[in-house]
């Protein structure tokens, strides 16, 4: 069902490939294939707008360097163009030098907040430090008990009472600290950007807790709607970093590249899986072969 | 042919590209988008209109009328009770419409057992039984990790048992690339076939945030299960849900219900009229 870029591209670039110089005019036809190639693969279209346009300018920069032929610039400046915007500085975590270091978990319903809260944990115990869960979502049935479930799991400490959501991020904080835990994660209901009453919620939580890091999670699922998500979150969170779920399934992931766009925030995690180790940090290169639809960008290259 | 010229001035390529793209925004991908407005535009120039109210009108009759063919009612068996399957990839809200769908029916004075058919995540046990408690209806689970298939089954034999008219069975969200849990879903229905009763739906839950992979789900879903129908969910955010759209056009699955929200009454029959309204809604005239 889903050409993808690569093969569309070599489509494209097929009809250029013997020429010396691109004209005006095959720059549009593979950029028009580009277009369509990253829509297809859910990249929001004001976004692709963007992106071909910078695309653009780089193919054409390219193309007073010798060194590769014209449908070989073309690719370069494809792929080059996705890593940038995908990469940029890698994401590394720094400790609260008084812990504990807070993180703030935010996302619509069902992108993964819980599940990756855990496997946050899990992470940080890994890395040698004492992680707490802080179970502030009592709005969807079960979702405490969910959380205690993971949170016995990997053996980790799980706060949460019947009070409030911002009570109980605040006595969680209280609680780590008085224990002796010097990372906290707080898994948040999921919640609507149009929800204006949740979303003031959690900017009261932020505002109560005083988070370190602001986690955003975003379902690699997601389509369009992904540019307003992200930036309606941002608007009221400031997001520290992206968190991207649910990559071990076969969407094209456009939404990562849409998000990372339009809050120019690093990803800095990724999910593949539901089992707790089905995570870890995010590899911008290998989600530029995937949106594109291709293994290998560099034998394109050679190809083209 | 003077017509068509004004015609062309006063529905300029501008207007053509913004519907596209409100098409493209609404997630009903590319190809179907392009094929719609193309569809309208020939529509437009042969019947010479004019103005671009009357345009967008014709492109929401035709998107109207491509989703008309169907069939939304739940599908009943000959005997009770009737099998309802809710299946899809994770945190859709399958859990959540059982919840709403059992109240629902309920209130139609229907007798509901639900199935516990998630034995694998976290706490769904626990979730779907707090759905229940509050329509009041019985809910058949087994201990974490038990056989989803066999938990199915069970529900329906008691739901035979105590005369139900419908059993409702939750199943853990799964990726449709997943080759193994797809053969697990296939069990599950053909265990559920076995029991007494008559597996007359098997609703694919779909979120409206999803973007193209939402077919390759439709597809992965209706090879292992058959699926029946579209419960569309979280219409109540800025997403359009446009690929159901493509789903109902391309496989013929029609969408039945939509989800509006986390309440138990926040679950509705599908309205063509007001899906189609809403995608193109932000189309200036
Ligand atoms: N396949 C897969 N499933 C995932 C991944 N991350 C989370 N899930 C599943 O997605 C579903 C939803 O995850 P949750 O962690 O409950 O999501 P949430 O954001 O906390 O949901 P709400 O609290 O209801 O808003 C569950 O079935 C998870 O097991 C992933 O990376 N891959
Ligand atoms: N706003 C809104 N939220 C919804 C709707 N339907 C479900 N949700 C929420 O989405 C989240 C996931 O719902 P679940 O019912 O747990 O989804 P699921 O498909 O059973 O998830 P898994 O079993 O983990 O695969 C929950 O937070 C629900 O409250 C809806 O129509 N609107
Ligand atoms: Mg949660
Ligand atoms: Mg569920």
């Amino acid at each position: 069902m889903f050409e993808s870029l690569g093969g569309r591209l070599e489509d494209a670039l097929s009809k250029i490939r013997g020429k010396a110089r691109l004209s005006e005019a095959d720059v549009e036809l593979a950029l028009r294939e580009i277009r369509n190639a990253l829509l297809e693969a859910d990249v929001n279209l004001l976004v692709v707008r963007a992106i071909t346009d910078r695309i653009r300018e780089a193919a054409v920069g390219a193309m007073a360097s010798r060194s590769l032929t014209p449908g070989q610039q073309v690719v370069k400046a494809v792929n080059d163009e996705l890593i940038n915007v995908l990469g940029g500085e890698t994401f590394r975590i720094t400790y609260e030098s008084k812990p504990p270091t807070v993180i703030l978990m935010a996302g619509l319903q069902g992108s993964g907040k819980t599940t990756t809260s855990a496997k946050l944990a899990r992470y940080f115990k890994a890395q040698g430090r004492s992680p707490m869960l802080v179970g502030a979502d009592l709005q969807r049935p079960a979702a405490v008990e969910q959380l205690k479930t993971l949170a016995s799991q990997i053996q980790v400490p799980m706060f949460s009472e019947w009070t409030s959501p911002i009570e109980v991020a605040k006595a969680g904080v209280a609680e780590a600290r008085r224990i002796g835990r010097d990372v906290v994660i707080i898994d948040t209901a999921g919640r609507l950007t149009v929800d204006a009453e949740l979303m003031d919620e959690i900017a009261a939580i932020s505002r109560e807790v005083r988070p370190k890091y602001t986690f955003l999670v975003i379902d690699a699922m997601m389509g369009q709607d992904s540019v307003n998500t992200a930036k309606a979150f941002n608007d009221v969170l400031e997001l520290d970093a992206i968190v991207l779920s649910k990559l071990d399934g076969d969407a094209r992931g456009g939404a990562a590249l849409s998000v990372k766009e339009v809050v120019g925030k690093p990803i800095a995690f990724a999910s593949d899986g539901e089992k707790l180790d089905n995570f870890g940090p995010f590899h911008p290169d290998r989600m530029a072969s995937r949106i594109l639809g291709m293994g290998d960008v560099l034998t394109l290259i050679e190809q083209a | 042919a003077l017509a068509r010229m004004r015609a062309k001035r006063a529905l300029g390529e501008e207007f053509w590209v913004e519907l596209e793209e409100a098409l493209i925004l609404s997630d009903l991908g590319l190809d179907l988008s392009v094929d719609l407005v193309e569809s309208v535009r020939n529509k437009v120039y042969k019947e010479g209109v004019t103005a671009t109210d009357a345009a967008l009108e014709m492109l929401r009759e035709e998107m109207i009328e491509r989703l008309d063919h169907s069939n939304r009612d739940l599908n009943l068996g000959d005997a009770p009770p009737s099998v309802v399957l809710f299946v899809g990839v994770n945190g859709v809200g399958k859990t959540t419409s059982i919840g709403k769908l059992a109240a629902l029916l309920s209130s139609e004075g229907k007798k509901v057992v639900v199935a516990a058919g998630d034995t694998f995540r976290a706490a769904a046990a626990e979730q779907l039984e707090m759905w229940a408690q509050r329509s009041d209806v019985q809910v058949v689970k087994g201990a974490s990790g038990a056989d989803p298939a066999s938990v199915v089954f069970d529900a329906i034999s008691h739901g035979a048992a105590v005369g139900a008219d419908f059993v409702l069975a939750d199943t853990a969200g799964r990726l449709q690339n997943r080759q193994n849990l797809m053969d697990e879903l296939k069990k599950i229905r053909r265990v559920a076939e076995k029991a007494s009763g008559t597996v007359t739906e098997v609703l694919l839950v779909l979120d409206a945030t999803t973007g193209q992979n939402g077919l390759l789900q439709a597809q992965g879903f209706a090879e292992a299960a058959s699926v029946t129908g579209v419960i569309l969910t979280k219409l109540d955010g800025t997403a359009k849900g446009g690929v159901a759209f493509a789903i109902e056009d391309k496989l013929h699955i029609p969408i039945k219900f939509v989800g509006l929200g986390e309440g138990i009454l926040d679950l509705v029959p599908f309205d063509p009229k007001a899906f189609v309204y809403e995608i193109t809604g932000e189309v200036s005239q």
